[in-house]
C-alpha cells in the first residue's frame, strides 16, 4: 500500500500542453491545448482514491471525482464521461472555465505537500473525447407526457434545466433573447477561453433530444411570462443572468473609446467582430488600453485587447493581488501574454481630446487598510498620489447586475432590493407560483457551475411539482 | 418568418420601406417603439423604428435611409427574402396623451420616418397636431403623404427651395411657436436639427421631446452603446428611450458618439460597394 502511494506520489501533476504566449497572444485559437489520452491516464494514476475525497465537498454540484478518474484511469473514458454527467451537464465547460483552485482542486489531498489532482483538466479530457470520438448516442428518455415547460434564457442554469426536463419526457421551450444560444458562454467569454464549437455542440445536442430553441425573443417585450401560462406552459423557469453593465459613475466616462466589458466582449464574441470586415461589426482598435477591474471579465478583456492588435493592455485593479477574483489560470496566462498590472490604482476621472474621444485616466494610489464587510482588506486613497495613465482605449469591467427587462413586467415577481429574484436556494422557487429561477438572476454574477447547480435544483423540483403539484 | 412581403423606394431611391412578417412584434408594438435587425450570419445588428405595424396581418413596417453597409444590404434583399433575425418590439413607447393646446411634430431626414408613427398616435388621442418636416431637396421629401394625413396642417421646407419653405424647418417651428398656443414639441432628424430646436423652444419653455439614434447592439440594456448624458445621469436609450426631454440631452456627446467607428463604417461601405459592382 505504502509502496503504491509512494509510487504515484513520484509521478507530477501532468501540465497540459499550451500555445506559447508570443504565438497565441495575437490568434484567438484556445490556449491551452488538451491532453492526449496517455497524459490523461498518467495524471489520473496520481488521484490517491482517498475513502473520503475532501474534492467533492469543494464540488458546488457534488461529481463523484475519484469514480471518474477511476474510470479515466483504467482507459474507460466513457465511463468516466457518464459518471460526471450525473451531476453536471456542461463538463467541457466547467473542465475550462471552473475555478477549481476555490473549489475540488483547492481541497484535493495531495495540495498539501504536493500540486493538487488536475481534476478539471481531467474533466475537460473527459468531455472532449467523448464529444470527438464518444458514439454520440443518446441516454434514454423516459415516454412523452405531453406537459409543457418554458424556460426563459439558453445560458447555463437555463441549458441544465431543459437538458433535464427533456429526459423526463417533458415538451421543452427555451426562449432566448439573442440570435444565439449558450449565454455568457457565447457572448461573453472568448474563443481563446472556450472555443464556440464547443457551445453549440452542447446546443446541438439538446436538440436533438427535442428541446425547442426560440431565439430573437426578448421575454418582458416580445412576450411575458403570463402569457406563456396562457398559450399552455406548466411551469417557467428563469434563468436570464444578470445582464446589466456596471460603470464606475466617474466624470468622462460616457466619451468615446470607453467601453463596458459587455459591450467590448459581446461586440468581439458575439458579433465576431475580430473578423471584422468580413464581419460587419466593428470594435474599436485601441493601441494603449486600459481595463478596470480583476475578475475573468476583466482578464478577457484585456486579453482580446492584445489579441486585437493593442501595443500595451494594462490591468487596473484598486486592491492587491490577493484579492483579484479571477482564476488563477486566467491571471497567469494574462501575465505571460504581456499584461501589465497596476495594482492598488482607482480611477477617479478620464481625461479626453476636443473630439470627445479617451486619451487618458486619472488615477489614486491606494493602500489597504481594515477588513470590510466581506472581509477584504478596504483600500483607501494615498494622499496626493494622483497620477495621469495614457490611454486611448478603457474597459471597465467591475461586475454585473439586474437587468431588469424581464423582471419588471412580470407580474407578483418578487425582488431583492438590487432587482434580483427572490427564489428559493434548495428549490429554485419564486413567490410566484409555477416559476422557478436560477443562476446569475438569483445570486448575482457567480459561476457557471453555480447556475448549472441552480438549475439542476430547479429542475428536480419542477419534476416534484409536475407529479404532485406546487 | 421574418420573410419581406413589400418593398418600395421612395425620396429618390435613398429611402426604403419594406414590410415585414412578425406577427409576435405586431401584435405587441406601440408607437415610439423599434426593432433590431440582422440580415444574415455577418450581418451587424441594426436599430429602426416601427414605422406602422399591422396586427391582423402580423406585419411590421420599416422605412430606412440607406446611410452606411447594413442599410445598403438591407436595401438590396427582395421581397420574398427573410431577415435573420427582428428583435423587438425594444424601447419605451412615446406617451401618448391629450395635450391642452397645440403639438408640433418636427422632422428631418430620415427622422420623419421615426417621426411619422408618433404623429399619427398624437392626432389619434385627438390632438390638434401642425407638423414640419424638411429635406435637402424636392426629391428626397419623405412620407409627405402619411403625415399630412396625420397632421392638421403640414409644412414642407427644402435646403435649397426646390419645394415648399425655402429654409430650415426651425424657421417653421418659430412661427408655429410665435402663433399657435404649442403645448409640446416632438423634433426628431440630424442631430443639428434636433439641437437647434431645442434651443429655440427652450427660450419659449415649451416641452420638447426627441428621439435619440445612438448606436446599440442588444437593445435590452445589457450593454451600455447606447448610453448618453440626459440632465446629469447617464441613460441607455435602448430601455431609458429612445425618447428624452430634448432640453436636458446632451448633444455633443451624442455627436461624438455617433462617430465612434467612422473609419469603420467607410471600410464596410467601400468593401460591399466593391463587391457589389464585381458580382
Ligand atoms: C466575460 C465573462 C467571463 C466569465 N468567466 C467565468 C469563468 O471563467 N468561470 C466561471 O465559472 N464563470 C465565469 N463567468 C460567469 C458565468 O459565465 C456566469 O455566472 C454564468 O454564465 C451564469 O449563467 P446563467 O445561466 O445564470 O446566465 P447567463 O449565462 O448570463 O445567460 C442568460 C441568458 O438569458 C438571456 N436573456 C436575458 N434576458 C432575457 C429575456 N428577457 N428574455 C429571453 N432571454 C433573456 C441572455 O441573453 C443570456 O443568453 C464569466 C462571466 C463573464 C461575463
Ligand atoms: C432607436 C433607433 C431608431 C432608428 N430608426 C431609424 C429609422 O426608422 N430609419 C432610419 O433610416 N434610421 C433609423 N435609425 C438609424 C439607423 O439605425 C442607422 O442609420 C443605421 O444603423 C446605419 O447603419 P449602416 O451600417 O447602414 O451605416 P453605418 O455604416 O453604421 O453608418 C453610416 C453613417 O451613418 C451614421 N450612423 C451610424 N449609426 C447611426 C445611427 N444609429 N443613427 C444615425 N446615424 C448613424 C454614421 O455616423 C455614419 O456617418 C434609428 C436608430 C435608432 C437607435
Ligand atoms: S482529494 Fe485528490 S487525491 Fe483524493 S480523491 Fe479527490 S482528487 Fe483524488
Ligand atoms: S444597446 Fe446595449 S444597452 Fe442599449
Amino acid at each position: 500500500m505504502a509502496e503504491e502511494k509512494k509510487k504515484k506520489e513520484s509521478i507530477p501533476r501532468q501540465e497540459m500542453p499550451e500555445q506559447e504566449p508570443k504565438v497565441r497572444n495575437k490568434n484567438f485559437d484556445e490556449v491551452p491545448l488538451g491532453y492526449s489520452p496517455e497524459l490523461a491516464r498518467k495524471e489520473a494514476e496520481r488521484c490517491l482514491q482517498c475513502k473520503k475525497p475532501s474534492c467533492i465537498q469543494g464540488c458546488p454540484v457534488g461529481i463523484d471525482i475519484p469514480g471518474f478518474i477511476a474510470h479515466i484511469r483504467d482507459g474507460e473514458f466513457t465511463k468516466a464521461i457518464r459518471k460526471i454527467w450525473e451531476k453536471n451537464s456542461l463538463p467541457a465547460v466547467c473542465g475550462r472555465v471552473c475555478p477549481q483552485e476555490d473549489q475540488c482542486e483547492g481541497l484535493c489531498v495531495l495540495g498539501k505537500k504536493d500540486k493538487p489532482v488536475a481534476i478539471g483538466h481531467l474533466e475537460r479530457f473527459a468531455a472532449d473525447y467523448e464529444r470527438l470520438y464518444g458514439s454520440g448516442e443518446l441516454p434514454p428518455q423516459a415516454a412523452p407526457t405531453g406537459k409543457k415547460i418554458a424556460v426563459v434564457g439558453s445560458g447555463p442554469a437555463g441549458l441544465t434545466v431543459a437538458g433535464d426536463l427533456i429526459l423526463q419526457g417533458h415538451e421543452v421551450t427555451v426562449y432566448e433573447a439573442f440570435h444565439k444560444g449558450g449565454g455568457v458562454l457565447v457572448y461573453g467569454i472568448p474563443e481563446f477561453r472556450l472555443p464556440k464549437e464547443i457551445v453549440a455542440s452542447e446546443l446541438h445536442y439538446l436538440e436533438r433530444l427535442g428541446v425547442k430553441f426560440e431565439y430573437d425573443v426578448v421575454v418582458g417585450k416580445t412576450l411575458d411570462v403570463d402569457e406563456l401560462f396562457a398559450q399552455g406552459f406548466e411551469a417557467v423557469f428563469i434563468g436570464v443572468g444578470a445582464g446589466l453593465p456596471t460603470f464606475l459613475n466617474l466624470p468622462g466616462e460616457n466619451m468615446v473609446g470607453i467601453y463596458s466589458a459587455n459591450e467590448y466582449l459581446t461586440r468581439a464574441n458575439l458579433m465576431k467582430a475580430y473578423l471584422f470586415p468580413e464581419y460587419d461589426t466593428p470594435l474599436m482598435q485601441g493601441k494603449d488600453v486600459v481595463v478596470i477591474g480583476a475578475g475573468n471579465v476583466a482578464m478577457d478583456s484585456a486579453r482580446t485587447a492584445l489579441r486585437m492588435g493593442a501595443d500595451k493592455v494594462r490591468i487596473v485593479y484598486r486592491r492587491s493581488e490577493a484579492e483579484m477574483p479571477a482564476r488563477v489560470d486566467e491571471i497567469h496566462h494574462a501575465e505571460e501574454e504581456g499584461i501589465e498590472f497596476f495594482l492598488l490604482t482607482n480611477p477617479v476621472r478620464f481625461l479626453g481630446d476636443d473630439q470627445g474621444r479617451v486619451k487618458g485616466m486619472r488615477c489614486l494610489q491606494m493602500e489597504l487598510g481594515e477588513p470590510d464587510e466581506s472581509g477584504r482588506r478596504k483600500p483607501k486613497p494615498i494622499e496626493g498620489s494622483e497620477f495621469t495613465l495614457d490611454c486611448d482605449l478603457a474597459v471597465v469591467a467591475v461586475g454585473a447586475g439586474a437587468n431588469p427587462v424581464l423582471t419588471q413586467n412580470t407580474k407578483n415577481m418578487q425582488l431583492t432590493k438590487r432587482g434580483y429574484v427572490v427564489a428559493d436556494p434548495k428549490t429554485g422557487k419564486t413567490m410566484k407560483p409555477g416559476v422557478w429561477a436560477g443562476g446569475d438572476i438569483v445570486t448575482g454574477q457567480a459561476t457557471v457551475i453555480l447556475a448549472a447547480g441552480a438549475g439542476r435544483l430547479a429542475s428536480n423540483s419542477i419534476q416534484d411539482y409536475l407529479a404532485i403539484g406546487w | 418568418m421574418f420573410e419581406i412581403l413589400r418593398r418600395e423606394l421612395m425620396a429618390d431611391e435613398s429611402v426604403v420601406l419594406n414590410e415585414i412578417s412578425a406577427p409576435l412584434i405586431a401584435e405587441k408594438a406601440q408607437p415610439g417603439q423599434f426593432v433590431i435587425l440582422r440580415a444574415n450570419e455577418t450581418g451587424e445588428r441594426i436599430p429602426l423604428t416601427l414605422a406602422e405595424t399591422n396586427p391582423t396581418r402580423g406585419t411590421i413596417t420599416i422605412i430606412y435611409q440607406v446611410v452606411g453597409k447594413s442599410t445598403a444590404l438591407f436595401k438590396s434583399m427582395k421581397v420574398g427574402e427573410k431577415f435573420m433575425d427582428v428583435i423587438g418590439p425594444l424601447g419605451r413607447p412615446t406617451d401618448i396623451e391629450k395635450i391642452d393646446g397645440e403639438v408640433v411634430c418636427v422632422g428631418g431626414g430620415t427622422g420623419v420616418a421615426v417621426l411619422y408613427p408618433i404623429t399619427q398616435a398624437f392626432k389619434d388621442a385627438g390632438n390638434n397636431v401642425t407638423s414640419v418636416i424638411g429635406a435637402r431637396s424636392k426629391n428626397l421629401v419623405m412620407l409627405e403623404d402619411r403625415m399630412q394625413g396625420a397632421s392638421d396642417e403640414l409644412h414642407v421646407c427644402t435646403d435649397d427651395g426646390s419645394y415648399g419653405h425655402h429654409g430650415f424647418v426651425t424657421d417653421m417651428l418659430k412661427h408655429a411657436l410665435d402663433t399657435k398656443d404649442v403645448r409640446l414639441v416632438v423634433a426628431i432628424g440630424p442631430v443639428p436639427m434636433m439641437k437647434f430646436c431645442c434651443q429655440m423652444t427652450a427660450e419659449y419653455n415649451v416641452k420638447t421631446l426627441v428621439s435619440l439614434n445612438t448606436i446599440m447592439v442588444d437593445g435590452t440594456g445589457m450593454c451600455g452603446s447606447c448610453r448618453i448624458t440626459v440632465g446629469k445621469e447617464t441613460k441607455f436609450a435602448c430601455v431609458d428611450g429612445p425618447e428624452f426631454d430634448g432640453h436636458q440631452v446632451d448633444f455633443n456627446e451624442l455627436t461624438s458618439r455617433l462617430q465612434a467607428y467612422c473609419p469603420e463604417e467607410k471600410q464596410a461601405y467601400e468593401k460591399f460597394k466593391c463587391e457589389c459592382q464585381s458580382s
